[in-house]
């Protein structure tokens, strides 16, 4: 599959009230890319509730329905019910995908719960994140998926406490597909959507948006600023199918030592919101410590790989 | 129908006594967000090899697969000129009207 193969169709349509550079409206594009005209969208309050600009015209070309932030996961559970039975009556010749896209806060802190929920009920839907670590719509206000040391407008001096990883919660609900994405990487993200259109139960599918004004940075860095975290190691990019993880593009290439991983101070220093770890003196402390965190995670990965090799060349177990 | 004839469509509605609250989709729907531009795009058709790099990582839809800017519509985010690879998108300062 190559660049030139994704279809032409667009379906955000253009002159949309998104800010210059906005993640969100790059992430929708190559998901509706991915899923197609037939799709049904549950948007939760969010930037995305607001681009699509105000009443009585939208830049989305598909069903939506703007939702409360708590009912992610419930409203998706109805929608998704309705469809099997209208199926069974045979209204449709072929199924709609119900597609929830809600931001950090709608998954991280409020909507966990209704998403635990559809989840465990295993729910035939797919759930994309887009993860721009902060309230970014209401002014940047502080989330569950803010990074440590971070500035927001409740952590003026830096957050004291690490993120949560909502992803791995995912994984652990043993839903049949969790993957992580990045824009940097789009034939990545959008082999992952296809391959979450094609499996049916609860997939969540989570992409990191950095936010021009909320990170601040120029809002030409979009790409560029997604592309250093994964090559940093601090963004992991894998896909996880029925409990087996296996890293793709730029995180493999990492793992396997194929490239040497960035450092994470050049991520920090392109984004504003980490400006107190280096003005008026550098913060060796903290950024000590986030590198330390990263290092130590990708070097048990590179382990963990090695030593399945291992495992692999004395054939005690049967090759995947 | 654009978005300004929608926009009158739902002041006569209003007239009558009867709105539809649902909204329709429409190329513009936040106006003619060309005018939020600094900085303009311009491509060298020299230089292009066709990669499609920046038609993927535009925004706003704005380069089409063809690969010719709409500038009505093009926020001047600067993406497409930081992500080609061969230097082929420059960003122009616009002139005064």
């Amino acid at each position: 599959m190559r660049l030139k193969d994704l279809p032409e169709e667009e379906l955000f349509l253009q002159g949309s009230a998104a800010c210059q550079g906005c993640p969100g409206s790059m992430a929708l594009r190559v998901a509706f890319k991915a899923l197609g005209r037939n799709t049904l969208l549950v948007v939760i309050a969010s930037c995305i509730s607001v681009l699509q600009s105000p009443f009585p015209v939208s830049a989305l070309d598909l069903p939506v329905l703007n939702m409360a932030f708590a009912s992610g996961g419930a409203v998706a559970s109805g929608i998704s019910a309705a469809v099997r039975r209208l199926k069974k009556r045979g209204v449709f010749t072929e199924e709609p995908t119900v597609l929830v896209w809600a931001g950090d806060g709608g998954t991280y802190d409020i909507g966990i719960q209704a998403l635990s929920g559809a989840a465990e009920r295993n729910t035939n839907f797919i759930y994309v994140c887009y993860n721009n670590e902060a309230y970014s719509n209401t002014g940047t206000q502080r989330s569950g998926a803010t990074p440590y040391a971070a500035w927001t407008t409740n952590t003026v001096s830096g957050k004291q406490e690490w993120r949560k990883d909502v992803a791995q919660i995912m994984v652990a609900h043993n839903v049949p597909y969790v993957a992580t994405a990045s824009l940097a990487y789009p034939m990545d993200f959008y082999q992952k959507m296809q391959k979450a259109k094609s499996i049916p139960g609860t997939k969540y599918i989570e992409i990191l948006a950095p936010c021009p004004p909320a990170w601040k940075f120029p809002s030409e860095a979009t790409v560029q600023v997604s592309r250093l975290a994964v090559q940093s190691g601090l963004w992991l990019l894998y896909e996880c199918e029925n409990g087996h993880t296996h890293y793709t593009s730029g995180t493999a290439r990492l793992i396997e030592g194929r490239s040497s991983a960035k450092p994470v101070e050049e991520y920090l220093r392109m984004q504003g919101r980490f400006r107190h770890l280096f003005s008026p003196e550098k913060d060796e402390k903290r950024v000590g410590e986030i590198q330390e965190r990263i290092s130590g995670i990708v070097e048990s990965l590179k382990f963990t790989a090695k030593m399945r090799e291992h495992i692999m060349d004395l054939e005690i177990m049967p090759r995947p | 129908m654009s978005a300004k004839d929608k926009r009158k469509n739902v002041k006569a509605e209003a007239e009558i006594g009867f709105v539809t609250t649902i909204s329709f989709p429409s190329v513009g729907s936040a106006g003619q967000t060309g005018s939020w531009r600094i900085f303009k795009p311009v491509k060298n058709e020299e230089r292009c090899n066709e990669c499609l790099l920046c038609w993927i990582y535009c925004p706003e839809a704005c380069i089409t697969k063809k690969l010719s800017i709409n500038y009505d519509y093009c926020k001047g985010c600067g993406i497409c000129a930081v992500e080609c690879p061969r230097n082929a998108i420059q960003m122009v300062k616009e002139e005064k009207q």
